[in-house]
């Protein structure tokens, strides 16, 4: 039975991380406000959405069957107070960081109406903590860590990541600019004086 | 009747609604919505405006039912 826990607990571990990968990544495709091959704009909000409900009931399902298994030897408070873990604290307390961090995205992104933009954008930043976080668990503490098989899972996470981020810094990211460019044929601001007004 | 307010404060031209309303909400050349800022939906559009309203990414759309019909 406790085995059954253990396959389960390692099962929902590495589909929770290709989940939270695809989430990163639509979460950047959903800023740069581009669609993707087969998805118009407003599905890409939508499917980022989905994905992200659907990674919050894998973790936990994933925590749920390692608080029963009895060599994980985890408890409540251990779930979610980084490094309260008795046995590898380091490790499975990443793994309650980065739960507590996935948490606090799911529930302000649900309730983003009664929170206000400003605040939620702010606490949404997070997203970019907690998914190294959850990949440095799941190499510390998965048992498949250094298998073959989820090598590969893995450098394929990283890689769908890496490349996310690097298309999130470029310069020609988004498609609708935040600011306005300033235009070609405004005044040089050059021999005007300090600039007026508050700072 | 329902409308769609646009909070053009917080717009940045993320276009989803654009593509969910097209019959209310053109694109100008900037990726902009092209709308008035309170725009009447019609019943059949309610489902869409709804959808719009909760895939804004940037929260700018409100649906007002205070203006009733
Ligand atoms: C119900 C849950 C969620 C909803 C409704 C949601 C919604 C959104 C929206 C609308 C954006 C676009 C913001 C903008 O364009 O200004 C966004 C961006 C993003 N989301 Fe989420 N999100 C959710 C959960 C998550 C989770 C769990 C993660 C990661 C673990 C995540 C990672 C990201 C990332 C990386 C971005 C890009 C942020 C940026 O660079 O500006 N999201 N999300
Ligand atoms: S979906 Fe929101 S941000 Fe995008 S164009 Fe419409 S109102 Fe603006």
């Amino acid at each position: 039975m406790s085995d059954a826990l253990w396959y389960l607990g390692r099962g929902t571990g590495v589909v929770s991380l290709v989940l939270l990968t695809l989430v990163v990544a639509l979460g950047v495709a959903t800023r740069s406000g581009r669609p993707l091959p087969g998805l118009p704009r407003f599905a890409v909000t939508a499917v980022h959405r989905s994905a992200s409900l659907l990674a919050g009931v894998f973790l936990a399902i994933h925590v749920g069957t390692l608080l029963f298994d009895p060599y994980a030897g985890l408890n409540l408070v251990s779930l979610v107070v980084p490094f309260s873990a008795g046995a590898h604290p380091f490790w499975y307390g990443l793994g309650a960081l980065g739960l507590d961090l996935i948490l606090a995205l799911v529930v302000t992104s649900v309730l983003r109406d009664r929170i206000g933009p400003r605040v939620w954008r702010g606490i949404h930043w997070a997203a970019y903590a907690s998914w190294p976080i959850a990949l440095a668990h799941g190499l510390g503490s998965g048992s498949d860590a250094s298998t073959g098989w989820m090598l590969t899972i893995t450098g394929v996470c990283v890689a769908t990541v890496l490349a996310a981020v690097g298309w999130r810094v470029s310069e020609r990211f988004a498609e609708v600019p935040d600011l306005a460019p300033v235009p070609v044929t405004a005044p040089p601001l050059v021999g005007t004086g300090p600039p007026e007004g508050p700072r | 009747m329902t409308t769609l307010h646009l909070d053009w404060t917080r717009c940045r031209g993320r276009g989803g609604c654009v593509e969910l309303l097209p019959e209310l909400i053109g694109r100008d050349e900037w990726g902009y919505p092209l709308t008035a800022t309170d725009v009447p939906v019609p019943r059949a559009l309610r489902g869409a405006a709804e959808q719009a309203v909760r895939d804004c990414p940037r929260m700018a759309l409100q649906l007002s039912p205070r203006f009733a019909e």
